[in-house]
């Protein structure tokens, strides 16, 4: 591709050989190492990520150098550092890119990180299925160890920061920091009680933050240019740009890096290219799958943390999931609820039996079978596990059925009524071979 | 498949990591400060030495990592991608979450079923394949899409390119 696909971390994204070191060294990386380590004290360092405003690019948008100012000091217990490369919320692939084209650049990010927050061991916590990208992000480490970029004496900086990557084994509750630690500790995947954070009490009971793979991305970028030059993207309280991935029936799914706060629909009008095969867009789901939808209507709402919030939904991962009007909205919402009810861990009722039932009730709805109390019975399911269950996990399964209720209302008294879909491409598509579904 | 089938099994001999993979072994035990941690990696490392995860071997990575053997099954049960009983040479995964579902992946999973005439779960009699259905797989920009194995993700697919791909997978 010949154009930038992006200002900043999908700038030089596509050259050529950018996953081996000496093409990333000439493309200016590694450069702020000997600029940072042992010159800008770890409290400058906080400072400036404090500055530029950068918040976690995993979904909960929490500002970055706050979270990293939550780290005890004068402890004498160890500190670390792990990066969340669990990208389990569907709809979200972004973290895959920037480590499989890029991986020297969240090893940078890294190093940084565990300098400003006084971390001597990184690791990386990569979803089961990346096996083949663990492979990718290994060899970098390799490289860097190799040219003295990690181990005990970082460019001759006497900064010492180890950093290994760990592979998960299909679980999505894992994208959950304390769950994910408790998986990294070698217990099954279950969420722990907050407070203590992990900034505070994380792995191995020890000071820990938890970044997201595009949040220490940016780190590096940061600390060179400084606060000011990030600002010249995005919005005054979400400033930078995030790495949107787009899925759904669009002419150019993929992933596209823009500033904070461009319109939805310049994101899929002139970057995707809008809709293929005549189809026209019904709704959005702008922030992966546990964000309420956003109806065609609103398609001009900024993606920004701010402008989704006063829509009703939220940025989350930036995961853009784009669905048609041939489409069935409670099929959709089907469809969704029966993964969180796969994912559910198990740990408490509101989720393990909340999110089963849901699935219960839309699955009749969608074939017909439903009651005429069932989209309340839905809707009441909902509002219970939102902010009764143990993590976010039954939030997320919670918000996008008041979501979908709350703008296809109608759908959901089509099925009960009518027995059938509005329109169902997926089911027409399947007859078309020969299948009932 | 629960727990509780895994330890109704006829109990078989006992593993012991082959020399070839003690190096791997004690590599993932030096990644932590305590063996505990290890217990994923060296179900992975078991994982791709014997396909699967037999009852022998859970107890061999229990050993390995200094923990009881009901929580090795404990944590073995957790997680999806751990094979409890064999699976086939090639392990086809296919997406079905929402994303990949918008752009055909139902189809594409009933002309798997059709083509290697086994279902969800299931394993073709000559061990060659196993189909399953799997949620989310982080490649919801070129759905429908399918693993095979633990290889990169193969992409935008319909049938043709599924009957493509099979031909591959000798």
């Amino acid at each position: 591709m010949s154009r930038s696909r992006g200002p900043l971390l999908f700038k030089d994204i596509d050259t050529p050989g950018l996953a081996g070191l000496e093409t990333y060294r000439r493309a200016g990386g590694y450069a702020t190492l000997s600029t940072v380590l042992g010159r800008k004290s770890p409290d400058e360092c906080i400072e400036v990520v404090k500055a530029s405003g950068l918040r976690g690019r995993g979904g909960a948008g929490f500002p970055t150098g706050l979270k990293w100012s939550f780290v005890p000091k004068g402890t004498d217990r160890p500190k670390y550092l792990v990066c969340n490369a669990d990208e389990s919320e569907p709809g979200t692939f972004k973290d895959r890119e920037l480590i499989e084209k890029n991986p020297h650049n969240l090893i940078e990010g890294m190093i940084l990180t565990g300098w400003a927050i006084g971390a001597h061991t990184g690791y990386v916590y990569m979803r089961g299925e990346f096996g083949w990208l663990q492979k990718i992000l290994d060899q970098a480490i390799a490289e860097a160890y190799a040219a003295g970029i990690l181990g005990g004496d970082i460019a001759g900086s006497g900064f010492a920061f180890d950093l290994h990557t760990h592979l998960g084994a299909g679980a999505y509750i894992c994208g959950e920091e304390t769950a994910l630690l408790s998986s990294l500790e070698g217990f099954r995947g279950q969420p722990r009680l907050k407070p203590p954070f992990p900034a505070v009490e994380g792995l191995y009971r020890c000071p820990t933050i938890v970044n997201n793979v595009e949040t220490l991305a940016n780190v590096p970028h940061i600390l060179a240019h400084g606060a000011a030059w990030y600002r010249q993207w995005g919005t005054e309280k979400s400033p930078g740009t995030k790495v949107l991935s787009v899925s759904g029936p669009v002419q150019r799914p993929g992933n596209y890096e823009l500033p904070l706060g461009t319109p939805l629909r310049v994101l899929l009008e002139e970057h995707c290219g809008g809709m293929r095969d005549g189809l026209k867009v019904k709704a959005v789901i702008p922030g992966g799958s546990s964000v309420p939808p956003l109806p065609a209507s609103l398609l001009d709402t900024g993606l920004d943390f701010e402008s989704m919030n006063a829509a009703g939904t939220f940025l989350g991962s930036g995961a853009v999931i784009v669905i048609d009007e041939r489409t069935c909205m409670v099929d959709s919402l089907w469809n969704l609820i029966r993964f969180y009810s796969h994912e559910s861990c198990g740990k408490c009722t509101p989720c393990r039996e909340g999110t089963f039932w849901m699935t219960e009730i839309l699955g009749r709805l969608e074939h017909g079978k439903g009651s005429p109390t069932d989209v309340d019975l839905l809707a009441d399911l909902a509002d219970n596990i939102l902010g009764r269950s143990f993590c976010p996990l039954g939030d997320a399964a919670a918000m996008p059925v008041q979501g979908f209720i709350k703008h296809f209302r109608a759908e959901f008294e089509h099925h009960v009524q009518h027995g059938t879909c509005i329109a169902n491409r997926r089911r027409e598509e399947l007859a078309g071979v020969g299948v009932r579904s | 498949m629960s727990g509780a089938d895994v330890l109704h099994r006829v109990e078989e001999k006992p593993a012991e990591w082959p020399e070839a993979l003690r190096a791997q072994v004690a590599e993932a035990l030096a990644h932590y400060p305590n063996r505990r941690s290890a217990v994923m990696p060296l179900m992975w490392i078991a994982q791709r030495h014997w396909g699967w995860l037999s009852p022998a071997v859970l107890r061999l990575v229990a050993r390995t990592s200094e923990l009881p053997e009901t929580e090795v099954f404990g944590i073995a049960t957790f997680y999806t991608m751990f094979n409890l009983k064999p699976v086939g040479k090639y392990h086809l995964q296919v997406c079905m979450t929402l994303s990949c579902s918008l752009m055909g992946a139902d189809r594409l999973f009933q002309h798997l079923r059709r083509r290697l005439g086994i279902d969800h779960g299931e394993t073709t009699r000559d061990g060659r394949f196993t189909l399953r259905r799997v949620e989310c797989l982080a490649a919801c920009g070129g759905g429908p899409c399918l693993q095979v194995n633990e290889e990169k993700f193969h992409e935008n697919l319909d049938e043709a390119a599924v009957d493509r791909l099979l031909e591959t997978l000798k």
